[in-house]
């Protein structure tokens, strides 16, 4: 171990792998020293492995129903209690990871990309193209999210995919606003112009140089928006627009628990819990990945 | 007489991943009412010695002394809220560059006013009389108009005079000038220069001026400590410096090019030669 | 043969015109100075003649060549620049040899760990350095960096805006001393601007120095040395120098 750390802190590395990953190896440290990020990082880390090994950790099948089991309390044989058709909830939660899993990383691997490439261009070619690009980025970032989701998910159909598309649609703006901002800062720079100086083009300027810059900050946002995100799966699912019955989605599972909150409160409270651990989650390690990951500081460390 | 700045053996240590790096070992020096510059590179603890005076070195570093004394009050065991009725009112300092100094959104006459209202209360009429005289003194030739303008619309010499009239208007006894003038022209340089030297001069303060310019520091100051890596490795008469006896000074020296220079290539410092001594 | 020409040079930004028609020739080999203080419009005619600041008229000749306005890539081969700041001219996120080998893989030249390796090499850079992230690099080894990617491309005219004004004095010789060894080892050319009379004075044949946007005068650096400039406003600039070097 102590020759695989000391290869990874050389000053002096002998290969672009060795320089990259040395570069990983400093920044995870870093994160590691910050305690909040490391228990946003575990928490994420859960609902992944919780996602991943799904059938294993359930101790029911999520969609079975047991009439004759309904609305029974937290006990041994049901860990978190059943719902109000005696599906186990704690195996419906921990199903449910791997819809919000898969909502989060395709909005992500869906939004992410538009925005930083629309915001790239944007503020690096500047004039007429900037001002047609931001104007639209402006009209989507003036309408409120949720309803923006919902007249999209009422046009389309009401369905996890369209509740995903929905979702992406209302997020690229304040990635390609975030971009723009970052590339403009970056666009004057003396190291940009030493790239064109030596005869870059446009688009490897854009790609090799600019960008790279701004995924930085991008990764920190899309990490922090991921708890809106989560929040605007659940809130569609819980009105009936997002994920549809009977899937585990933990938005639609408050819903239908909200008639038995007073009485039978674990079938609303467990997936409210599980959206709020998650989404502390996402937002710790994206405090976390600010701090380490900030352009600005240089990586000083 | 007692002298007004006292400080014997100061040590300022900050953590790293790789242990602990001392970036000022030992330094010790008193300073009466004269004019003291501290010479030397970057990383060479100059700014860092300049800072813990007004115990401004920031969280990580720690700060140790035998003594750190000015006007016999011993400034390392007073408090953050007792400090702050030192710095400005009996110490000042000047940075680098004014663009980051000033307040935006402040006119330049406001700033000034309240640097002087922050320790003392006075009526309407004198602040406003004492920041016109403060403004004059700094060579501002109509000062009614310069107060009414904001720190973007004066060039980056008059923001450095502001700065000035800023940091000496609670008439303090010290004043840090940690590189006032690097980031100007060289001829408003001489001008900033001049207005500080005349104003220490004629109220009898102290001055510590931190600067990498050897030149400089040795045609405004009376005497000059040169650090390397921490240490005063020199401490001479500012008339003297030519006549430097240790090797990182002399070699310093003869690096700088030479406004009728001769020679084919320039002597380069050796750092391996007294880094072990 | 001149290596550059400017002609009645006018560059503007936006709507401020910021040079009056600069006029210079700058022979072959010849290492030549812009002199003046900020706001002479001494980097702006360097950024001009780079590419970077292309709103001009008149005429810019590159080795006989007539330039036009923007970058362009059979240009870089010709004519590169080193910035003042070493902090702020190497992009953070690349290591030395990235930053190096960008320019090969731009022009397609193969090679290329062998080329970085001489590259680094000249410039007096171990090979220690070559996967280091620039701020695992000092100011006066960064400029090396700079330097380097320059001289990659081996072109035969190098900008120097203000190359060592960022840098530790006794960086400084050492930065000096390497452009004047690699100004004979390569036969370059060099246009540099500066503010510092004393390294033109060790490092350059011919200055020009510029006020507000203007050429005021033109003079050999012997001139320079034994005090000789003739115009008013270079004597003055040369006497606040002379009173900081005693």
């Amino acid at each position: 171990m102590a020759t695989l750390r000391d290869w990874l802190i050389d000053d002096s590395p002998a290969s672009p792998m060795q320089a990259r990953l040395g570069r990983f190896y400093r920044i995870f440290g870093a994160l590691m020293h910050n305690p909040l990020a490391v228990i946003g990082a575990i928490i994420i880390v859960a609902l992944i492995l919780a996602a991943l090994f799904a059938p294993w950790l359930a101790t029911h099948d999520p969609l079975r129903q047991a009439l004759a089991e309904r609305l029974l309390p937290p006990s041994a044989a049901h860990w978190m209690g059943t719902d109000e058709l005696g599906r186990d909830i704690w195996s419906r939660v921990v199903y449910g990871a791997r819809i919000t899993l898969v909502i989060v990383a395709l909005v992500a691997v869906l939004a992410a990309p538009a925005g930083l490439v629309i915001g790239v261009i944007s503020g690096y070619f500047g004039g007429w193209v900037d001002r047609i690009l931001m104007g639209i980025t402006d009209i989507f970032l003036s309408l409120p999210k949720l309803i923006l989701a919902l007249a999209f998910v009422a046009a389309l159909g009401p369905g996890i995919e369209n509740a995903i598309i929905a979702i992406a649609i209302t997020s690229w703006p304040g990635y390609a606003r975030v971009a723009r901002a970052e590339t403009l800062t970056f666009k004057n720079s003396e190291f940009i112009a030493a790239v064109r100086l030596l005869g870059a083009s446009s688009l490897r300027v854009n790609l090799g140089h600019v960008l790279p810059l701004c995924t930085s900050s991008m990764i920190i946002r899309v990490t922090l928006d991921m708890a809106g995100i989560i929040l605007t799966a659940a809130g569609l699912g819980f009105i009936g627009l997002g994920a549809q019955p009977p899937l585990p989605e933990w938005g639609a599972m408050i819903s239908r628990g909200r008639s038995f909150i007073l009485d039978q409160w674990w079938v609303a409270t467990m997936p409210g819990f599980a959206i709020i651990l998650v989404s502390l989650g996402f937002c710790f390690l994206g405090d976390g990945l600010r701090d380490v990951l900030d352009p600005k500081s240089g990586e000083q460390r | 007489m007692r002298p007004l700045l006292e400080i014997e053996n100061l040590r300022i240590t900050f953590p790293t991943a790789r242990g602990d790096i001392d970036v000022v070992r030992g330094v010790s020096f008193t300073l009466g009412r004269e004019r003291l510059g501290i010479v030397g590179e970057s990383g060479s603890g100059k700014s860092m010695t300049g800072r813990s005076i007004l115990k401004l070195v920031r969280a990580p570093g720690r700060v140790t002394a035998d003594k750190l004394a000015f006007d016999g009050i011993d400034l390392s065991t007073r408090s953050e809220k007792q400090m702050r009725s030192i710095r400005g009112a009996r110490i000042s300092m000047v940075m680098q560059d004014p663009k980051f100094s000033l307040n935006p959104v402040m006119t330049i006459g406001e700033q000034i006013a309240e640097a002087l209202l922050t320790h003392k209360r006075l009526p309407r009429r004198e602040v406003n009389d004492r920041v016109q005289t403060m403004l004059e003194s700094v060579r501002i030739t109509d000062p009614e108009r310069v107060a009414r303008l904001y720190p973007h619309e004066v060039s980056g010499g008059m923001g450095q005079r502001v700065m000035i009239a800023m940091m000496l208007i609670p008439e303090p006894d010290l004043l840090i000038a940690d590189e006032p003038t690097s980031a100007l022209d060289v001829s408003v340089q001489a001008q900033v220069l001049d207005i500080i030297d005349e104003l220490v001069r004629r109220k009898g303060m102290g001055l510590i001026f931190i600067s990498h310019d050897l030149n400089l520091v040795s045609s405004y100051c009376d005497r000059i400590l040169v650090m390397n890596t921490g240490e005063v490795v020199e401490e001479c008469k500012a008339g003297e410096l030519m006549n430097a006896t240790h090797p990182y000074t002399r070699g310093l020296i003869a690096s700088i090019p030479r406004l009728d220079e001769t020679r084919d290539e320039l002597p380069v410092l050796d750092r391996s030669a007294w880094a072990k001594a | 043969m001149t290596a550059l020409s400017l002609k009645d040079l006018d560059i503007s930004y936006g709507d401020t015109q910021i040079t009056h028609k600069v006029s210079l020739d700058i022979a072959e080999g010849e290492s030549f100075a812009l002199v003046g203080e900020s706001g002479s419009g001494k980097s702006t005619v360097l950024k001009a003649i780079a590419g970077l600041a292309p709103r001009w008229t008149g005429e810019i000749h590159v080795l006989g060549k007539a330039r036009g306005h923007g970058v362009d890539r059979d240009f870089s081969r010709v004519c590169q620049m080193v910035f003042q700041d070493p902090y702020g001219s190497l992009h953070p996120r690349k290591t030395v040899d990235a930053t190096l080998g960008e320019a090969l893989t731009i022009h397609g030249i193969g090679d290329r760990s062998a080329r970085v390796e001489e590259v680094m090499g000249s410039v007096g850079l171990d090979r220690k350095f070559r996967f280091r992230f620039p701020h695992q690099l000092s100011g006066g080894q960064r400029q090396r960096v700079a330097i380097a990617r320059a001289l990659i491309l081996k072109p035969k005219i190098l900008l120097l805006d203000e190359p060592t004004s960022a840098l530790d004095v006794s960086v400084q010789a050492e930065i000096l001393n390497l452009l004047k060894r690699l100004r004979r080892e390569q036969n370059l050319t060099f246009l540099m601007v500066t503010h510092n009379l004393p390294v033109v004075s060790f490092l350059c044949d011919r200055l020009a120095v510029m006020r507000q946007g203007r050429i005021v005068e033109v003079a050999g650096v012997d001139e320079l040395k034994r005090g000789n400039l003739k115009e008013p406003y270079s004597r003055e600039l040369m006497q606040i120098s002379a009173a900081h070097a005693t």
